[in-house]
């Protein structure tokens, strides 16, 4: 026979209260979890080991002597990329905000100036991140213009920032969309410009709206600073290039990885952390 | 008396969906005009035609006898001087009520912080809100909201006051703290133009009836006049479904 409590056994039926039940359940999940983890990625590492060819692979990217060789000069090349990171998404976050606003302006009057953002957006979107960092990066300096910096890494970060607003243009433009009409109408009939009232009212609710989408784009340019090695930049890849170049041995691919994973795994962690929180705090204010 | 605000042959369509055909009105000061009709008979579009949130299609508007409705018009300066209030509240939920209520009048009008606070805080008192000063608007109620909307459209100094159906949000009990405020201002001689489902009140307060019907003003009166004697048979006819709602 089967119990009303049996029905609401363990696993079965997930119960949401909180309590000693939902603490050995939680403990329970926690195991099956770990247990099936272990399994499968021992399945994989014995599959891959079994096969023919892995000494010699193991030999080419998983040597500790050319490991712990080539760390510092990956490292101080993964250091750059860091340095690039930063100091790109600054200013990434600030010129999407302005292109996103120049495209939320409404009126025939702004015409103009609407026409050139959604032009540029659609430009830099429409043409592949290398293309346009070897453009770019090639390119300009060429032009040998006076005043104009030429150094690589200059035009490596500025493409950066260039693809990058695009794209973020249009998540602060989404945002700024999801306020409500009646929100603008308010500020408006207060006798506050387009303007203010982007900047005052729509703006602050619409950062709130997308910063889980930003933090998406905060991974992910994390990742392409790396691009620019195509101009030359030593940063992580390039060293790593650099040593594989006079060794033979790719092991520095391998040291290139783990570090760029260090810094992308918790940033993503943090994300769908702070996304989760957001979305509780807005089903505690709904309720 | 003068004309304060002047509405000549106004048209306005959504798409397809023509919402005024052709309204008059005119607004003396210190007037305090009521709109009654169902809904979508676009009393709220003639609101916001009036504050310049929309466009409209043929005619002008005037206000103390100049047009506002010209393209050479800024809307800025239009709208500074009149204050609407709108169903829904639409406080700045980012913003304490303070912030709400000094926005405006720190941003457009220039005035200083501190006279910009000085004035929230006395207007505040009056309407019984100072003990909400510092809260965001989700920590009010219904009423309590609709009271700092009041204020912040108070707070530019407006000559003249427009009400969108304000109380239609509300639960039943918070009504009459909000036409409580309406009365307030009429005692104080505001110009106000006020779309409202409240027989009661607009029988009370009005100096002047408009029972607006698919988009036309159909009979305009003193509230004795509309509410006794209609003379239109859709206004019996409206006003008949209301007696019958129990609504007046």
């Amino acid at each position: 026979m089967t119990s009303p409590q049996d029905i609401r056994s363990p696993g079965l039926w997930p119960s949401r209260k909180p309590g000693k039940r939902h603490a050995e359940e939680g403990a329970r999940s926690a195991l099956i979890a770990a247990v099936s983890t272990v399994a499968l990625l021992g399945l994989i590492l014995w599959w891959i080991g079994t096969s023919e060819a892995w000494p010699a692979v193991q030999k080419q990217f998983f040597n500790s002597d050319h490991f712990w060789k080539s760390l510092p000069d990956v490292a101080g090349g993964f250091w750059l990329d860091v340095q690039m990171f930063i100091v790109a998404e600054v200013l990434i976050l600030a010129l999407a905000l302005v292109l996103a606003m120049i495209r939320s302006l409404r009126g025939p009057a702004f015409f103009p100036l609407r026409a050139l953002v959604i032009a540029f957006i659609d430009l830099i979107r429409g043409v592949p991140i290398i293309l346009l960092i070897l453009l770019l990066g090639f390119g300009i300096p060429a032009l040998q213009l006076t005043g104009v910096p030429s150094s690589p890494l200059f035009w490596g970060v500025a493409t950066l920032v260039i693809s990058y607003s695009a794209y973020t243009a249009e998540v602060y433009r989404a945002g700024i969309e999801s306020v409500h009409e009646s929100q603008r109408m308010a500020a408006r009939s207060l006798g506050l410009t387009q303007v203010q009232t982007l900047r005052y009212v729509l703006v602050p609710q619409a950062i709130r709206n997308v910063i889980p989408a930003l933090l998406n784009g905060f991974v992910s340019l994390q990742k392409d600073v790396a691009l620019v090695y195509v101009l030359g930049v030593r940063e992580g890849v390039r060293e790593a290039q650099i040593y594989i170049a006079g060794t033979f041995n790719y092991t520095p691919y391998i040291v290139a990885t783990i570090l760029f994973l260090l810094v992308s795994v918790p940033v993503a962690r943090f994300t769908d952390w702070y996304t989760d929180r957001d979305r509780r705090r807005r089903q505690a204010v709904g309720s | 008396m003068t004309t304060k605000i002047e509405v000549r042959n106004v048209v306005k369509s959504f798409d397809d969906k023509v919402v005024l055909r052709d309204v008059d009105l005119l607004v003396d000061s210190h007037e305090v005009v009521c709109l009654i009709g169902s809904s979508g008979s676009g009393k709220s579009t003639l609101l916001k035609c009036i504050n310049l949130l929309l466009p409209i299609d043929a005619g002008e508007i005037l206000l103390d006898g100049g047009v506002i409705t010209d393209r050479s018009v800024n809307p800025n300066d239009v709208r500074q001087r009149m204050g609407i209030v709108f169903q829904a509240f639409n406080l700045f939920p980012h913003m304490t009520v303070l912030e709400n209520i000094t926005l405006s009048p720190v941003k457009v009008h220039g005035i200083s912080r501190d006279e910009a606070h000085d004035r929230a805080h006395s207007l505040l008192d009056q309407f019984g809100l100072l003990d909400k000063i510092d809260e965001y608007p989700d920590r009010l109620s219904g009423g309590q909201q609709q009271r700092a909307a009041v204020v912040r459209a108070l707070a530019t100094k407006p000559e003249l006051m427009l009400f969108d159906e304000v109380t239609s949000a509300l639960d039943p009990e918070l009504v009459a703290e909000v036409l409580g405020v309406i009365r307030g201002l009429k005692d104080q001689g505001m110009t106000m133009i006020v779309a409202t489902h409240e027989m009661g009140f607009a029988r009370d307060v009005a100096d002047q009836v408009c029972f607006l019907d698919d988009g036309v003003i159909l009979e305009k009166g003193e509230p004795a006049q509309i509410f006794s004697e209609p003379q239109q048979p859709r206004t019996r006819q409206f006003l008949q479904r209301i007696v019958e709602a129990g609504r007046l």
